[in-house]
């Protein structure tokens, strides 16, 4: 059994020339909300057909978004959180000394690595009971917190990996210092090795989670209130006028957007400041 | 059997052998270290030293022999490695520094957490060895802010901080550019003038011929030959020794 690593962000992070980031300026994020919500909202105002412009909709509409995006962001930090925790404990066993262990942690790993996020989304979503009866307390299962479930499988096996990825990508001069100053195994793991290794997890831990929130829209296939549903809903109430659709999506996108970016630029300044002090 | 520290050698190493896979690198390896001996071992690359000397602190397993230290049997299933690796110190040619770490904290974390030792004391005793080493004022440095024989010489202090009773070298100038390899030997030198037990792997032949007790010379494996570095450097025997000396020397 091979436990290589196929997470290319895990290669030993390498020094390279400071090459100048292509920045978002605000002038683009404005040109992006224009073509996504603004645009075709002008485009199908000009016809007027309708006595209210979409854009004037939208607007009415944008508190109730703005709360269903919350709700995306509230599933996406349970999700991360839950799956950073049992992804954490699920990648030491992958690097664990005692080989049962460690074959069943890469098995499980692998075997959520692999499979189709709205699947396993599916199988929280219906394989659990709407309540849990714990010693005769009836504690109910909201779906929002089944999907958190779904989602935090995949965010663990992932998890997993970048751990297992980063203990790997220490030189094993690191372990032998330390086993020849007597540390335990143990001691070695959490004060010499694990330090070491929170700098070269947190981009691909960071990027992880801006793929998580992107894919917390999932949840609206199996009911969630969050935006794409609330979206839908708005849409539907507005008699599924064709000329709101791009404004309302685009609203989406945008929200999005506006979250995700700054984390993946967080993400490649910190990538760069690693690479550049080690 | 209790072993004594006047009569016994601190590292009795008999007939080991040891391969990885299919390729045999010890062929029955036998070499005893008395107490405060300096032994520096050399010999073409590839022969075994590196992992000759990584089995006496059990970093490598050896298939069948001896390895006795202080009394303490290597290659027993039961040996508590951890007590093994309390009386041998060991020196690697990469330095492998924690660098997340200062050097105070390099030199004073494995007493404190290994040892139990306080606080206090280990942090006095680090900032002692720091000033052994010529490094007083560099106890805030992290490894990268160091050069390598600065880096080698924490590393060296990091290991007395354990107080082993013999400390293993592995080419510990090997990486260093030639201006720092004097500062580390330097270094060395002093230790082995107060009486610590060395074995050391080098490359460095004057060196080896000005502090060492006993030179060996391994090829493929095995001894080939040994003596008091007057005589080993003088007039050697073996064709092999000869040959090596000859393009070293
Ligand atoms: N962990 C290992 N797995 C497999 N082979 C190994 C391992 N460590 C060493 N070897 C092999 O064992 C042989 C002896 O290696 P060793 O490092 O002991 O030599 P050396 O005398 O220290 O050489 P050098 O002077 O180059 O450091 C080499 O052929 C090496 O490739
Ligand atoms: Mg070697």
């Amino acid at each position: 059994m091979s436990y290589k690593t196929d997470l290319p962000v895990m290669l030993p992070v390498k020094p390279r020339a400071l090459e100048p980031f292509k920045s978002l300026k605000k002038r683009h994020i404005l040109l992006i909300a224009f073509l996504t919500i603004v645009g075709p909202s002008l485009v199908f105002a000009q016809t007027g057909e309708f006595e209210k412009s979409p854009l004037a909709i939208l607007l009415d509409w944008t508190p109730l978004l703005l709360s269903g995006f919350l709700f995306n962001l509230v599933i996406s930090f349970g999700a991360m959180a839950l799956g950073t925790l049992v992804g954490g404990l699920l990648g030491l066993g992958q690097v664990s000394l005692f080989a049962p262990t460690r074959a069943s942690s890469w098995l499980v790993t692998q075997f959520f690595r692999n499979a189709p996020w709205l699947v396993l989304l599916f199988f929280a979503m219906f394989l659990l009971p709407f309540e849990l009866n714990i010693f005769g307390f009836k504690l109910p299962l909201p779906d929002w917190f089944k999907a958190i479930l779904g989602l935090s499988l995949p965010v663990m096996a992932n998890v997993s990996e970048i751990v297992r990825g980063a203990v790997r990508s220490l030189p094993s001069g690191q372990w032998e210092a330390a086993e020849s100053l007597a540390y335990t195994r143990r001691q070695t793991l959490w004060l010499i090795i694990l330090p070491q290794c929170v700098k070269r997890m947190l981009p691909p831990w960071m990027n992880l989670y801006s793929i998580l929130t992107m894919a917390t829209v999932l949840a609206s296939i199996v009911g969630v209130s969050e935006v794409m549903t609330l979206t839908g809903r708005a849409l539907a109430a507005e008699g599924g006028r064709t000329d709101l659709l791009a404004p309302f999506y685009g609203l989406v996108l945008v929200l999005f957007f506006i979250y995700c970016y700054p984390i993946a630029r967080f993400t490649v300044w910190l990538e760069h400041k690693f690479s550049v002090i080690n | 059997m209790t072993w004594s520290a006047t009569s016994d050698p601190m590292v009795s190493i008999k007939n080991v052998y040891k391969s990885f896979g299919s390729l045999d690198v010890l062929n029955g390896v036998t070499l005893d270290v008395m107490k405060g001996d300096v032994i520096c071992i050399i010999g073409p690359s590839g022969s075994g030293k590196s992992t000759l000397i990584r089995c006496i602190n059990a970093l490598n397993d050896i298939q069948s022999g001896s390895i006795l230290v202080e009394g303490l049997e290597v290659n027993d299933p039961n040996l508590d490695k951890l007590e093994l690796r309390k009386k041998v110190g060991m020196v690697f040619q990469q330095y492998n520094l924690f660098p997340h770490k200062t050097a105070l904290q390099n030199i004073m974390m494995a007493p404190v957490r290994v040892l139990k030792q306080n606080k206090k004391t280990s942090e006095a005793a680090a900032l002692e060895l720091l000033k052994k080493v010529r490094l007083e004022g560099k106890e805030n440095a992290y490894p990268g802010e160091l050069s390598g024989g600065q880096q080698q010489r924490v590393a060296i202090a990091r290991s007395l901080a354990m107080q082993p009773d013999v400390i293993l070298f592995d080419e510990v100038t090997a990486a260093l550019d030639p201006e720092t390899v004097g500062e580390v030997l330097q270094t060395i030198k002093e230790l082995a003038e107060d009486g610590m037990t060395c074995i050391l792997v080098t490359h460095e032949m004057a060196f080896a011929r000005e502090v060492a007790d006993h030179i060996y010379f391994t090829d493929r494996g095995i001894i080939v030959e040994h003596g008091p570095p007057e005589t080993f450097f003088k007039d050697a025997k073996d064709p092999r020794t000869r040959e090596f000396l000859s393009q070293i020397l």
